[in-house]
């Protein structure tokens, strides 16, 4: 019951903000949206007893990556609304319309599969983030190294990316305009 | 009353992750075009715990976290990449970034 309840209101709203996200044309409407959307999906995974999982996507997620988005926002002028040119918005609109009917008839088909056995079984005595760890560190030890490289290759490519040329300023210095168009002038020749 | 079930998530997974495919094609603005795919990333989230919990199994969840982490470095790497691209070229919009004709 408190399930049903729970998941239809999450569902909703879940729904709505991500709609919102898409089709606003305000970059700072749009993140706010999608941080709040991204907060009730971790609501998903406490509801599926996935308590450690929802924890860590409300840290990463809308601690970490959407404040990295707003960082980022400093850098493009977020008070303008988005100019988009679109071509075929209705073609748009027809194949996602599509996607979403084939995926609603194809998942709400009763799910054939009872002898897929549990490969690393929930185990009930220990608490979610504990049996996480017990898994992680056991049977995906050597993906989770690959992924901690991974972060940090990441982590070396954003400082290195977004580092060079930090120490003037964009927007007030003539020199980098004048480099900048005489590339604009130089690419369209 | 209807117990809610996998497919019930699994609809909604469908679902945002066709909201996020439309906002991927539809957007012409990077920083829209990120956010359309961390909502499809999010949504396979959802499945891979949905599927993960239906099977009494924890490699769904182990697999949400992989994703997780791919999304944070995608992110990391993507925004280097999209302030050098405001930096050539004073602009985020497809339109004006896309050098190749056709």
């Amino acid at each position: 019951m408190y399930e049903f309840i729970a998941f239809y209101i999450f569902a909703i709203a879940t729904t709505i903000l991500f709609l919102i996200t898409v089709m606003s044309k305000n970059v700072l409407y749009s993140m706010t949206s999608l941080a709040a959307g991204m907060v009730l999906i971790s609501g998903f995974f406490f509801l599926l007893g996935a308590d450690f999982l929802g924890v860590v996507q409300l840290i990463v997620y809308v601690g970490a990556v959407m404040a990295l988005y707003a960082f980022a926002m400093m850098f493009f002028d977020a008070t303008k609304n988005v100019k988009e040119k679109y071509q075929n918005p209705r073609l748009v609109f027809l194949l996602g319309g599509l996607m979403a009917l084939i995926f609603v008839i194809m998942f709400s088909a009763p799910v054939i599969g009872d002898n897929i056995q549990a490969l690393y079984p929930v185990v009930d005595e220990v608490g979610n983030a504990q049996a996480v760890g017990m898994v992680l560190f056991t049977k995906y030890l050597v993906p989770f190294e690959v992924a901690a490289v991974m972060l940090l290759v990441a982590m070396i490519a954003g400082i290195i990316l977004a580092g060079k040329k930090m120490d003037y300023s964009l927007t007030k210095c003539e020199a980098v305009d004048e480099e900048m168009n005489v590339e604009l002038e130089k690419g369209e020749e | 009353m209807v117990e809610i079930g996998v497919n019930h998530y699994l609809v909604l997974s469908g679902l945002l992750f066709s909201i996020g495919f439309m906002g991927v094609l539809r957007r012409k603005n990077l920083l829209m075009l990120f956010f359309a795919t961390e909502i499809m990333l999010n949504a396979v989230n959802i499945a891979f715990a949905a599927i993960g919990s239906y099977y009494g199994d924890l490699s769904g969840q182990m697999f949400a976290f992989f994703v997780i982490a791919v999304a944070a470095s995608e992110v990391a790497v993507g925004l280097g990449l999209l302030i050098l691209l405001y930096k050539k070229y004073g602009s985020i919009d497809l339109d004006v970034i896309s050098s190749m004709k056709g």
